[in-house]
């Protein structure tokens, strides 16, 4: 098995949450009937013209300061000129040489810590249409559904930093947190307001401590996380068994005499016979990822790159955008997941991992588990239950935080319930799970009729005879076996129905202990 | 009737001495009698026009407010959107298409109590210099009907011409009004790039297009140009600045009159006759107190060849979607998506806009881009700055509005080239986006109309129509008419 680098870069479409289109007025609603968001503008008939929806620039401007990029001061459309049935006007609007924001970055989480993945431009563009292929019997019918026509999307496209397929993944799930966190778009990927293609391709280390690279190929059709990962895995394999049969049976050849510059080493392409004799380079292709296979499909290979006609949209005017805009929306995107998770540790001493998990949840989480702390005084104990059951209970029951029943006010309470009473944990957590029909702490105790025994009296008893029925533990204990102890204390919560105040049995079984 | 001016009609309805019904019914007879043989209007519902006019009359009647051309008959070239109206643009691909909404300048027309009589032939897509290109008719100059009306906007010119209309609504991308109008012997005007706004005007050279008027007088085309400009929120390109009343302040002459004369607009080619026209008109304009200062537009001998590829390369993409997929001509048999979209399209465009369609995707084409559109950009705002500097030193720049008064029908058909020259003085103007107008100075020994060109500054449409109707004031060239 050779060893090789993986070198992954993401282009990630987004759906901008408008209410309407980029250059129209139709909905921008997903599911409706086919064809029944659509007007004469976003149909392409003759005559009509595009005009710019500014939510959508706003939006869009929004997501590029979040991910740290520069904004242009003027940016202008371009027509993008290609033929295809599910675009009506057969060119897209979007964005060329001068798109309105680039060179930002985005830091994700990787097992050697956190990293910077670099992003080389964002800019906006409209969405096209879907195609429909009917082939029931006797019927060999394309339908074009125009709905999604003309959407406002963002096309996010990364440089090529991502050295695993779970780094690709973390980039995909940071920006998804990052751009629902700031309204920008729901990304959901099912539904396609988030797509993804990934290039990927290997640079293997040769002898002379130079690298090959491998043709790139740009994966296309990932519909879900758990692809873009197992596709990109599967991927870096195929190409790494590729390249040495190929490079074996001589069909590939490494080309040192032109090399480029990688970082901070240098690659030597791959090159083949051409159908004229001469050696030329593998070209780039497309692949498709097959979730039901677990395998790419190369879909073909391009000979010359495409050529998409691109000149300046006559039909729209040029955007500028001003110091006062951009601090307008800086001012109003907030908190960031990444500075919230920095915040998180510092300000309530919260492990890395903690608060990782909490600004994972989004800005409305971590409200709610500030106000839990904010009730108790307790960040560490307010992050374990949210993390935890409150996590988990939102989980099962498919609701988001909105929709809790249990209110922080009533957790944190809870929690304080808990320090002053010493009520366990197991028991405590039956007192939660009532609280979720809303009721508080207090009234979920007197309704389980939990009474926590903390009379010292009653415990010192109990204790006693505990010692008394258990002469193994206690001799176990003698011989420094700490956690015998254990049997001891058990004994007591069997005996009070776990109602004995935690803290008290444990100090009584200690002192008890100690005189035997 | 027919040799009365929109203004006058209207006066005429204002006194009760005419009505919207009998002027429509005059003018459509004259269409009945005459356009067999000029072949101005592609369609024409006469049933329709006149229901337009009765229900104007019920209006003026029943003591409501009328708008400012209540019961004027106006013919529209058919590159604008009439809802429910086939709207052709001069092109089999689009032989069957009907928009379900309105232009905006068709909007603004409704709105005025204008009558929509009907639907003029123009070269397909507005591509042409002749009105020759129309997949349906060739249109004939009402002065010589050997000859062309001039294009794209033949029709309209003719149908005002030859008074089937007494306004007409043509575009102009390179001269497309104002060179008809000048081999019609009629005024035409093109605005300023976004004083009109596009929507509706199924797109040609998107950058260039332009609506404006035609009229038997310089009043007249005032009036039509305060109904039809202004703002409109569909076209981001249409400039939010308010129309002043063009109509208003028409007959104070600008004093004093600078008069800018380029060399380069009286070089090689232009027939000795238009010029003679063209010194005499300046010479009415000296008689004023206007001055006269030689200036020079650098930049204008590449205006033709920048046009060429500017236009044709937004054609190329402005005309894709004629694809027979969504709407539009499909050929009948077809071996798959490709074979149809190349078939529907090569039986749907005529041999000038195929031309057009491939010159434009070559300027645009990678390894060419840089060599011939982005060039071609460039030069073009060295065009417009040479504009800019002539309007700092002069009101407006005059010149012959074609190299040559109306020529024979087939005569430049097979040469593209020559066909492209005939609006070597009228192209600048698109490329810079100011205004221009065309007016009748003189005639041919021939006894074929000649036209001025008047250019203004980007939105100095008012002082354009001052200048234009001093001309007319002291002429009475705009008066005659076509024996037809």
């Amino acid at each position: 098995m050779m060893s090789y680098r993986t070198i992954i870069g993401l282009e990630v479409h987004v759906q901008l949450l408008t209410r309407t289109k980029l250059f129209c007025g139709c909905a921008t609603t997903f599911g409706l009937p086919p064809n029944s968001a659509t007007c004469a503008v976003c149909c392409g008939l003759p005559g009509t013209l595009p005009v710019m929806n500014r939510t959508a620039f706003q939006l869009a401007l929004k997501a590029a300061v979040a991910l740290n990029c520069t904004i242009a001061t003027f940016t202008k459309w371009d027509r993008k000129n290609y033929y295809y049935p599910d675009l009506p006007k057969n060119y897209q609007i979007s964005q060329y040489d001068l798109p309105f924001s680039s060179e930002g970055w985005l830091e994700i989480e990787t097992p050697a810590g956190a990293r910077k993945i670099g992003i080389i431009r964002a800019h906006l563009e409209e969405d096209a249409g879907k195609m429909l292929h009917d082939e029931r019997a006797g019927k060999n019918d394309s339908l074009v559904d125009l709905n999604r026509t003309g959407t406002p999307l963002l096309e996010i496209v990364s440089h090529p930093d991502m050295e695993t397929a779970e780094e690709a993944k973390a980039y995909l799930e940071e920006l998804r947190l990052l751009l629902r966190e700031i309204g920008v778009s729901d990304c959901e990927m099912q539904e396609g307001s988030l797509r993804c293609d990934a290039n990927i391709n290997l640079h293997v280390p040769q002898p002379d401590g130079s690298f090959v690279a491998t043709p790139i190929i740009e994966v296309k059709n990932l519909n879900t996380f758990r692809g873009v990962e197992r596709s990109l895995k599967y991927e870096s394999e195929r190409q790494a068994a590729e390249l040495q049969r190929n490079l074996d049976a001589g069909v590939w050849h490494v080309d040192a005499t032109r090399t480029s510059k990688f970082r901070d080493y240098r690659v030597s392409p791959i090159t083949q016979r051409k159908s004229d004799g001469a050696l030329g380079p593998v070209s780039k292709a497309t692949a498709g990822w097959d979730e039901r296979t677990g395998r790419t499909e190369i879909q073909r290979r391009k000979e010359e790159a495409s050529d998409y006609c691109y000149f300046p949209e006559p039909d729209l005017v040029p955007v500028t955008v001003d110091a006062d805009t951009l601090e307008r929306v800086r001012a109003e995107l907030g908190e960031l997941p990444a500075a919230q998770k920095t915040r998180l540790q510092s300000q309530y001493g919260l492990p890395v991992y903690d608060a990782g998990v909490l600004s994972r949840q989004g800005r409305a989480f971590v409200a709610y588990f500030e106000a839990v702390v904010k009730q108790c005084g307790d960040a560490k104990e307010a992050c374990n239950w949210t993390m935890n059951d409150l996590l988990s209970t939102l989980n099962d029951r498919k609701l988001d935080i909105k929709e809790s029943s249990l209110s922080p006010e009533n957790l944190g309470e809870l929690i304080s319930e808990i320090q002053a009473t010493g009520l366990n944990k197991q028991r405590a957590r039956e007192v939660y799970a009532v609280m979720l029909d809303g009721l508080t702490a207090k009234q979920a105790i007197d309704k389980l009729g939990f009474k926590v025994v903390a009379d010292e009296g009653q415990l010192l008893e109990l204790v006693r005879k505990a010692i008394a029925a258990n002469p193994k533990a206690v001799a176990d204990f003698k011989k420094g076996k700490v956690k015998a102890a254990d049997a001891i204390k058990g004994f007591v919560m069997r005996e009070t129905k776990g109602m004995a105040k935690t803290e008290m049995v444990q100090q009584l079984v200690m002192r008890e202990l100690a005189k035997e | 009737m027919l040799d009365l001016t929109a203004t006058e009609l209207l006066q005429r309805q204002a006194n009760g001495d005419s009505s919207a019904e009998s002027i429509t019914q005059t003018f459509l007879a004259q269409f009945r009698q005459h356009d067999s043989r000029i072949r101005a209007f592609l369609h024409v519902d006469e049933a329709d026009a006149i229901e337009q006019a009765k229900a104007i009359d019920a209006k003026r009647k029943g003591g409501e407010s009328l708008g400012k051309l209540a019961g004027i008959p106006v013919a529209v070239k058919d590159v604008l959107c009439t809802k429910g109206r086939r709207t052709t643009c001069g092109s089999k691909i689009l032989q069957n298409f009907v928009p379900p909404y309105d232009a905006h300048v068709i909007t603004k027309l409704k709105e005025a109590d204008a009558i929509l009589i009907g639907k003029t032939n123009c070269d397909e897509f507005a591509m042409g210099s002749s009105t020759e290109n129309s997949a349906y008719q060739t249109t004939r100059n009402p002065w010589d009907l050997e000859r062309t009306p001039g294009g794209s906007s033949g029709g309209s010119a003719a149908s005002v011409a030859a008074s089937q209309a007494p306004l007409a609504l043509g575009t102009d991308t390179g001269g497309s009004i104002r060179q008809p109008a000048s081999l019609c012997g009629i005024v035409g005007m093109k605005p300023s790039y976004g004083r009109v706004s596009r929507f509706g005007l199924i797109a040609y050279g998107s950058s260039l297009d332009q609506v404006g008027p035609f009229a038997q007088d310089v009043r007249d085309a005032a009036l039509l140009l305060e109904v039809i400009a202004g703002h409109d929120p569909r076209d981001s390109t249409c400039v939010n600045t308010p129309v002043p009343p063009y109509t208003a302040m028409l007959d104070e002459p600008i004093k004093p009159l600078t008069i800018g004369v380029a060399k380069q607009f009286f070089g090689k080619g232009l027939d000795s006759e238009v010029e003679q026209a063209v010194r005499s008109a300046l010479k009415v304009y000296e008689g004023q107190g206007a001055k006269i200062k030689d200036i020079s537009l650098p930049h204008s001998p590449y205006a033709v060849a920048v046009y060429y590829l500017v236009a044709t390369a937004e054609a190329s993409s402005n005309l894709a979607r004629y694809d027979g997929v969504h709407f539009g001509h499909r050929t009948e048999k077809f071996a798959g998506l490709i074979d149809m979209v190349k078939k529907s399209r090569g039986e749907g465009f005529g041999a000038e806009v195929k031309r057009r369609i491939m010159l434009g995707t070559y300027a645009l084409s990678s390894g060419y881009i840089d060599a011939y559109y982005l060039k071609a950009l460039k030069v073009r705002r060295l065009i417009r700055q040479d504009f800019d500097q002539a309007f700092a030193q002069c009101d407006v720049v005059m010149g012959p509005t074609s190299p040559t008064a109306a020529f024979k029908i087939g005569e430049k058909a097979d040469d593209p080239l020559a066909m492209y020259l005939s609006d070597i003085y009228t192209i600048s103007a698109n490329l810079a986006g100011i205004c221009g107008i065309s007016i009748p100075c003189g005639f041919t020994k021939s006894g074929l109309p000649i036209g001025l060109q008047i250019l203004g500054g980007p939105f100095a449409e008012e002082k354009l129509l001052r200048v234009a109707r001093l001309h007319e004031r002291e002429t009475d060239w705009h008066k005659r008419r076509p024996a037809l």
